[in-house]
């Protein structure tokens, strides 16, 4: 292993890791929202709205990312919409993040026992009330566990994006080793980068599901 | 006598094209206790849901003072306000320990002073017995202990009706009884309760008026006595036979 090697491009993989977390988190922050809103759709059974939502989680979750990508990337130009490559990452992770976190918030909601819902109403809350005190606050919680996996799991897809040339940890490595045929090194910071990434997300993620845990669940 | 508080008139409800109710017409006065008795899928505890419109119902009427409970409409949440209702199952919200449980609705829906119905809620927690469980969470109480909490809950929203979905069918023999001790002991505070259940000393000793209902439709509506005693109907002979046994040996 060349230590000297590795504290000289150390920089360039910081700012790799900096791209990869801004395009993860934006990413990450739209999937939660497109994912909120169909799993809305899904509960309330809003019509049309809902057969809409159930074609794009399917073609969402049953294509890879990485022809998601190409197809935002290469394809929709020759239609007019051309975007920066981080803009097709971005909307890239969303599209597919999107569909996995309706399906984890889908699945709270579901697991609410629907007397929780009618006790709210027997105690004479509006529908909104009982969702907002009641029902939100159960289905989170239940949701945490996918949620979380989700997030790790949308951080760690971040690696393809290198196929549409943007700069980020792999891309890094790739190009390291292509220039240098450093390719112990080049992959070892790799791995140690993405590391920094997600442990901590992890480590976040495990505390947080045991504090919704001790407080008063499974009853 | 008092007056009507609670009419119910040819009350129809199906499910997917069958009759579960088949035109039910009863009245309820101020202060009555009427406990609803049947066998098994009679449509006693679908009767409860739809008093309260937690259930559609496809014909008839349900009409609170003299105010319609209508599914759907747009006052049917305070309407519901004035029905307290206690499920089979323990309908405690498991995120919340039991002085919130009880607080929720008095605070989110009412609007009303909080020291005060905290005050409130602890003196009910005192007559049932639970004072010293208000910090608690659902899962560290025992099934009496929560369906003990869910009466106060709803007590704390000043119903003027009560209605109970069998509400100890799900509880151990020995909790049975200090939930039924406290229905008990609101039927003596002249409180107006409709009451399904399974336990039929309990029904006698609790009802003013028992309704038997088989097939969908009220067969018997009577005194306690009369029910017990000399049901008039084969199929009310037939029910409360089996809660009879003879010597084996």
């Amino acid at each position: 292993m060349n230590w000297d090697f590795i504290l000289k491009y150390l920089p360039l993989y910081e700012t790799a890791a900096l791209l990869t977390v801004k395009i993860g988190l934006i990413g990450i922050a739209l999937s939660i929202a497109v994912g909120f809103l169909c799993a809305a759709v899904l509960y309330f059974k809003v019509p049309v709205l809902r057969q809409i939502v159930i074609v794009y989680i399917e073609v969402s979750r049953n294509t890879p990312l990485l022809i998601q990508l190409f197809f935002i990337y290469y394809a929709l130009p020759k239609v007019g919409i051309g975007m920066s490559a981080q803009l097709c990452g971005i909307i890239g992770l969303a599209f597919l993040g999107g569909s996995y976190m309706a399906e984890a918030f889908r699945s709270g909601l579901e697991a609410v026992e629907p007397i929780q819902a009618e006790s709210a109403l027997s105690l004479g809350m509006q529908r909104s009330q009982a969702l907002r005190y009641v029902v939100l606050p159960q289905a989170v919680s239940i949701s945490v566990p996918a949620f979380v996996a989700n997030i790790i799991f949308l951080l760690k897809e971040t690696s393809v994006f290198s196929a549409i040339s943007l700069m980020d940890l792999m891309f890094t490595a790739k190009d390291l080793i292509g220039q240098y045929y450093k390719t112990t090194e080049s992959l070892f910071l790799l791995v140690v980068f993405y590391l920094i990434i997600l442990l901590p997300v992890s480590i976040l993620g495990s505390y947080v599901e045991r504090r919704l845990r001790y407080a008063g669940f499974g009853s | 006598m008092a007056e009507v508080l609670l009419k119910v008139k040819d009350l129809v409800k199906q499910f997917d094209g069958s009759t579960v109710l088949d035109g039910i017409s009863f009245d309820v006065r101020r202060g009555e206790v009427i406990v609803v008795v049947g066998s098994s899928g009679c449509g006693k505890s679908t009767l409860l849901r739809c008093i309260n419109a937690l259930e559609p119902i496809q014909g008839g009427s349900v009409e609170l003072g003299g105010e319609p409970v209508v599914h759907g409409s747009k006052n049917l949440a305070k309407m519901r306000q004035q029905i307290g209702m206690v499920f089979q199952s323990y309908d405690l919200f498991p995120h919340m320990n039991v002085i919130d449980n009880i607080l929720l609705a008095p605070l989110k829906v009412q609007k009303r002073n909080k020291s005060e119905v905290r005050a409130e809620a602890m003196e009910l927690l005192k007559r049932v017995g639970l004072e010293d469980r208000a910090e608690s969470y659902p899962r560290q109480l025992s099934g009496g202990q929560k369906q003990r909490v869910a009466i106060v809950r709803a007590l704390c929203m000043h119903p003027v009706l009560l209605l109970f979905d069998e509400v100890t069918a799900a509880l151990d023999p020995e909790m049975v009884r200090e939930v039924l001790d406290v229905m008990l002991d609101l039927a003596g505070q002249g409180r107006t309760m409709i009451i399904v259940t399974h336990e039929m000393q309990f029904a006698r000793a609790i009802a003013d008026r028992v309704l038997f209902i088989d097939n969908g439709k009220i067969v018997e509506d009577t005194d306690p006595d009369t029910f017990f005693e000399n049901p008039k109907s084969d199929r009310a002979k037939q029910f409360l036979n089996i809660f009879n046994f003879e010597r084996s040996k």
